[in-house]
C-alpha cells in the first residue's frame, strides 16, 4: 500500500488548517454561503436535506485496518454511529456538524486520508478495480497509475475550476471492475503485440440525465505518456467545455458534439507539444512508485484443504456463501472474500462503526491488513486464506456481513433518494428494501445467477440504474413517485446503456414488476449458464414487454 | 482604485484601461492597456507609441494571435468572470510556458483569496482584487500550500522528478 512521504503529509496538514481557517470565515460571515460553497464542496462537504453531508476519499478503494478504525471513530464520534460506501469507493457521513469538520480532518489526516477532491468541478478521486494485485486476470497492477494520477490530479492549479466534476477510472484485468465506460476518462491496461504495456483510453462516458459510454479515443498508449496525454485532454476540456449549461458541461458533451475525429485530433495536437515535457513518466518513476505495491509476503500454499472441503460438505450456509462470496486469488491457497453490505437489515453500502471495527480486526487476523471498496457498494478482504475461510465466515455471519448475494440480484445499488439527498425525486432506500424481502429467497436469487439491479432517486442517476441488467429509476409525475424500468444494461468490458421498457410503475408495482422482468428470463433462458444479459440481448425487449403490460 | 497586488505586495496600478479606440482619434500617453479586438484593429498605430502597452483578454481569445508580439508586450490581462470559471488558468500556463512570455500577467474579475495559490502557480504575477477581499489574508494564501505535486509554470517537475 502507498506510505506517505513527508511532503505527502505536510500537504494534508495545510490542506486542514486552510480549510479550517475557510469554516471560520464562514462561521463569522466573512465568507458568503455561495463562496463557501465551492471551497468546501472541493473538500467533499455537501449541504443535504438534513445536514452536511462529508465524502471522505478512499483513493482507488484501498484502506489500511487502521484506516478503517479511523473511519469507525468518526461515524461514533461525529455522526450516527455509520458510515455510508459509495460507488465511488468513497465512504460519506451524513450527519456532522460543520463546525466538527476541521476535527475530522485532524483525524483523517492521522491517517493519511482526506476529503478532497471528493466533490465540485475538479478532478474526483481516482476509481479502480477492487481486486487490483490479487486477481487472476490481470495484466498488470492498475493501482501504481492510480496513484500516479492521484498525486498529479491532487490541487492540480489549472484543472480545479473546470466546466463540471471529471471522474477517472482504472483497471488493469481482462474484467472489467472498474466501470471504466461510464468515466470521463476511462483507462484499461493492456499489452501490444511486442509485450509492452500500455494504455486504452476511453473518453467521454457518464451517467446522468444524458447517459454515454466512452469513446476510445487511444488504443495504445504507452504507460509513460499516461499523463502527459491526460493533461492534454484536460487542456481541451477546459478550454472548450460548455460552461453555458450545467447539463451539458461534462465532457461526454463535448465529445459528442465536437466529434469523435475532431475531438481526437485535437486532443493529440496538444499532446504533441507536451508530450517529451517533464510530465513524461521514466521507467524510474513508475518503478518508484510501484514499489510501493509490491506483494505481500505469501506463504506457499496448497491450493486444496482437507478441513474446508469437510466444511463444505456439512455446512450448506457455509457452501452457500463461498459458492457466490469468493473470488480466486493469482496465489494458491488464497482467495478473494466480498463482504456484502446489502443485507435485509441495512441500506445498501452502509455500516455501522461498530462493524467497521471487526472489519479491521478481521482484515488483521484473517487478510495481512486490507480492505478495499467496490463501486458496487461491498468491501473486500483480498487476502484470505482458505484455511481460515471457515473461521472469517462464521465471523462475518456473526456481523450480518456475510450475505450469499455477491453479483446477485440483491446486491442492489441505490442511492440514498428522498431519504437523504435533496435533488432526490422519489425514494430508492425502501424499493431497496422492499425488493430485497421479496427475494430472500436464497435458491431463487442463487438460480437467477449473476444479474444487476441498480436504483437511482432521479436522473442524476448516483445508482447507476443506467449500466444495471435491470435498472430502477424513481420520478415525480404530479406530485406522485412512480418508477421507470430499464432493461439491458451493463457496467462491465461489455458496457451498455440500458434501455427503457414502457410507462412507469408505482411504488407498489415496481417489485411485482421485477418479479416479471425475472420470470421472462427465467422461461426464455436456454439453460442455467445463460446469463440474464445474454438472454436479453438474444430475445430482446419484446417478451418482457408483453409480460409487464400484456 | 480598486486593491492590487503585483509579485506578492500591495502595488499602486500605473496602467490605464483605455477603451476609446473606436474613432481615428489620438491615442493617450502612458501606460495603456486594450481590449483584444481593438488591439487586432489598431495594433501598428498602438506599436508606434513610446509608452508600455498592454492587452486584456476574454477567456475565449486565441492566446496565439498575440504570439508575433509578445516581445512588444508588458502586460496580459486575463479574466475571471466568475470564481468557478477557470478558463483563464489554461490561457496563463500557455502564455508563460509555451510562449515564454515573461512580462505581467495580471488576474481580473472574480479573483478571491482561495484561488490566488493556483493562479500564481500558473503565471500570473499580479492580482486585482474584489472589493470585499482583505489584502493580508491573500497575501498570507500564497503560501497556504507549501507543497506541489504537478509541474506548472512555477517548476516543470513533477514532485516525482523534483
Ligand atoms: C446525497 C447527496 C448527493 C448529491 C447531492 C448528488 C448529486 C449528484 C448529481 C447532481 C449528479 C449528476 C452530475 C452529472 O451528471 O453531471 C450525480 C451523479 C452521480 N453521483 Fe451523486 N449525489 C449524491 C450522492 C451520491 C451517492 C450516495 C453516490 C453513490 C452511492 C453518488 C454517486 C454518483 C454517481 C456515480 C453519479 C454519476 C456520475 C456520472 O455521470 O458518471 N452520489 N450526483
Ligand atoms: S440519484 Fe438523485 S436522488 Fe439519488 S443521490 Fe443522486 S442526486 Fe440524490
Amino acid at each position: 500500500m502507498y506510505q506517505y512521504s513527508q511532503a505527502d503529509h505536510q500537504l494534508l496538514l495545510e490542506r486542514v488548517t486552510q480549510f479550517r481557517d475557510q469554516v471560520e470565515r464562514r462561521l463569522k460571515g466573512d465568507l458568503s454561503e455561495e463562496e463557501f460553497k465551492n471551497q468546501r464542496l472541493r473538500n467533499g462537504l455537501y449541504l443535504q436535506l438534513h445536514a452536511y453531508m462529508l465524502r471522505v476519499a478512499v483513493p482507488y478503494g484501498l484502506l489500511s485496518s487502521e484506516q478503517m478504525r479511523t473511519l469507525a471513530h468518526i461515524a461514533r464520534r461525529y455522526d450516527r454511529g455509520y458510515g455510508h460506501f459509495s460507488t465511488r469507493q468513497n465512504i460519506q457521513y451524513n450527519w456532522p456538524k460543520l463546525e466538527e469538520v476541521p476535527e475530522i480532518l485532524d483525524a483523517l489526516a492521522a491517517v493519511e486520508m482526506h476529503a478532497i477532491q471528493t466533490s465540485g468541478n475538479c478532478i474526483r478521486n481516482t476509481t479502480s478495480d477492487p481486486l487490483a494485485g490479487v486477481a487472476r486476470d490481470e495484466i498488470a497492477d492498475p493501482r501504481p497509475y492510480c496513484e500516479l494520477i492521484r498525486q498529479w490530479s491532487t490541487f492540480h492549479p489549472e484543472f480545479n475550476f473546470l466546466p463540471r466534476k471529471f471522474k477517472i477510472a482504472v483497471s488493469g484485468a481482462i474484467h472489467d471492475r472498474a466501470a471504466v465506460a461510464v468515466h470521463d476518462i476511462g483507462l484499461r491496461l493492456v499489452k501490444n503485440d511486442a509485450g509492452e504495456l500500455g494504455l486504452e483510453v476511453y473518453v467521454g462516458g457518464g451517467l446522468g440525465r444524458t447517459p454515454m459510454i466512452g469513446k476510445l479515443v487511444r488504443d495504445f498508449l504507452p504507460v509513460h505518456d499516461m499523463l502527459t496525454y491526460m493533461e492534454a485532454i484536460l487542456r481541451v476540456y477546459n478550454q472548450l467545455g460548455r460552461r453555458d449549461n450545467l447539463y451539458k458541461a461534462r465532457i461526454k458533451i463535448l465529445v459528442h458534439e465536437t466529434g469523435e475525429e475532431k475531438f481526437r485530433e485535437l486532443v493529440e495536437a496538444e499532446w504533441e507539444n507536451i508530450k517529451a515535457s517533464k510530465l513524461r513518466l521514466r521507467d524510474e518513476d513508475i518503478d518508484a512508485i510501484r514499489a510501493h505495491f509490491k506483494d505481500p509476503e505469501y506463504e506457499d500454499l496448497a491450493d486444496f484443504d482437507e478441513t474446508f472441503d469437510q466444511h463444505l460438505l456439512t455446512d450448506t450456509d457455509f457452501a452457500k456463501w463461498v459458492d457466490n462470496n469468493l473470488e480466486l486469488h493469482k496465489k494458491s491457497g488464497y482467495r478473494v472474500v466480498y463482504l456484502s453490505l446489502k443485507s435485509p437489515d441495512q441500506p445498501p453500502g452502509d455500516v455501522t462503526a461498530d462493524q467497521m471495527d471487526s472489519i479491521a480486526d478481521l482484515a488483521d487476523r484473517y487478510s495481512l491488513g486490507q480492505i478495499r471498496s467496490t463501486h458496487r457498494q461491498n468491501l473486500v478482504l483480498s487476502d484470505v486464506k482458505l484455511t481460515d475461510l471457515y473461521e472469517l465466515w462464521q465471523e462475518l455471519k456473526n456481523l450480518g456481513l456475510a450475505t450469499p448475494n455477491y453479483n446477485h440480484l440483491t446486491d442492489i445499488i441505490a442511492c440514498p433518494g428522498m431519504d437523504y439527498c435533496s435533488l432526490a425525486t422519489a425514494r430508492s432506500l425502501p424499493i431497496a428494501q422492499a425488493l430485497t424481502d421479496r427475494f430472500e429467497n436464497y435458491d431463487y436469487v442463487n438460480d437467477l445467477g449473476d444479474i444487476s439491479l441498480n436504483i437511482s432517486g432521479c436522473i442524476n442517476a448516483c445508482g447507476h440504474h443506467h449500466v444495471a441488467n435491470i435498472g430502477i429509476l424513481g420520478v415525480n409525475k404530479k406530485g406522485i413517485e412512480v418508477y421507470q424500468l430499464t432493461l439491458g444494461g451493463s457496467a462491465r468490458e461489455d458496457a451498455a446503456i440500458g434501455k427503457i421498457i414502457g410507462p412507469a410503475f408505482t411504488a407498489d408495482e415496481i417489485v411485482g414488476a421485477v418479479g416479471t422482468v425475472l420470470d421472462v428470463y427465467l422461461q426464455n433462458r436456454e439453460d442455467e449458464e445463460e446469463d440474464f444479459l445474454t438472454t436479453y440481448r438474444r430475445i430482446g425487449q419484446a417478451p418482457f414487454k408483453e409480460q409487464l403490460y400484456g | 482604485m480598486g486593491k492590487y497586488i503585483k509579485d506578492r505586495k500591495p502595488a499602486e496600478d500605473s496602467w490605464l484601461p483605455y477603451t476609446g479606440l473606436e474613432g481615428e482619434g489620438d491615442l493617450p500617453e502612458g501606460d495603456i492597456y486594450v481590449p483584444f479586438d481593438a488591439w487586432l484593429d489598431r495594433r501598428e498605430d498602438l506599436l508606434k507609441r513610446n509608452s508600455r502597452l498592454g492587452v486584456i483578454l476574454e477567456n475565449t481569445d486565441d492566446i496565439y494571435a498575440l504570439e508575433p508580439d509578445l516581445e512588444r508586450l508588458d502586460l496580459i490581462v486575463l479574466q475571471f468572470p466568475k470564481m468557478t470559471d477557470g478558463r483563464a488558468f489554461t490561457q496563463a500556463r500557455l502564455l508563460r510556458e509555451r510562449l515564454g512570455f515573461k512580462g505581467e500577467i495580471r488576474a481580473a474579475g472574480d479573483v478571491l483569496q482561495d484561488q490566488v495559490f493556483y493562479m500564481q502557480r500558473c503565471g500570473f504575477s499580479s492580482f486585482e482584487l474584489r472589493d470585499d477581499q482583505d489584502v493580508p489574508s491573500v497575501l498570507k494564501a500564497f503560501d497556504e500550500m507549501s507543497v506541489t505535486y504537478q509541474g506548472a509554470a512555477d517548476t516543470d517537475a513533477p514532485i516525482w522528478r523534483r
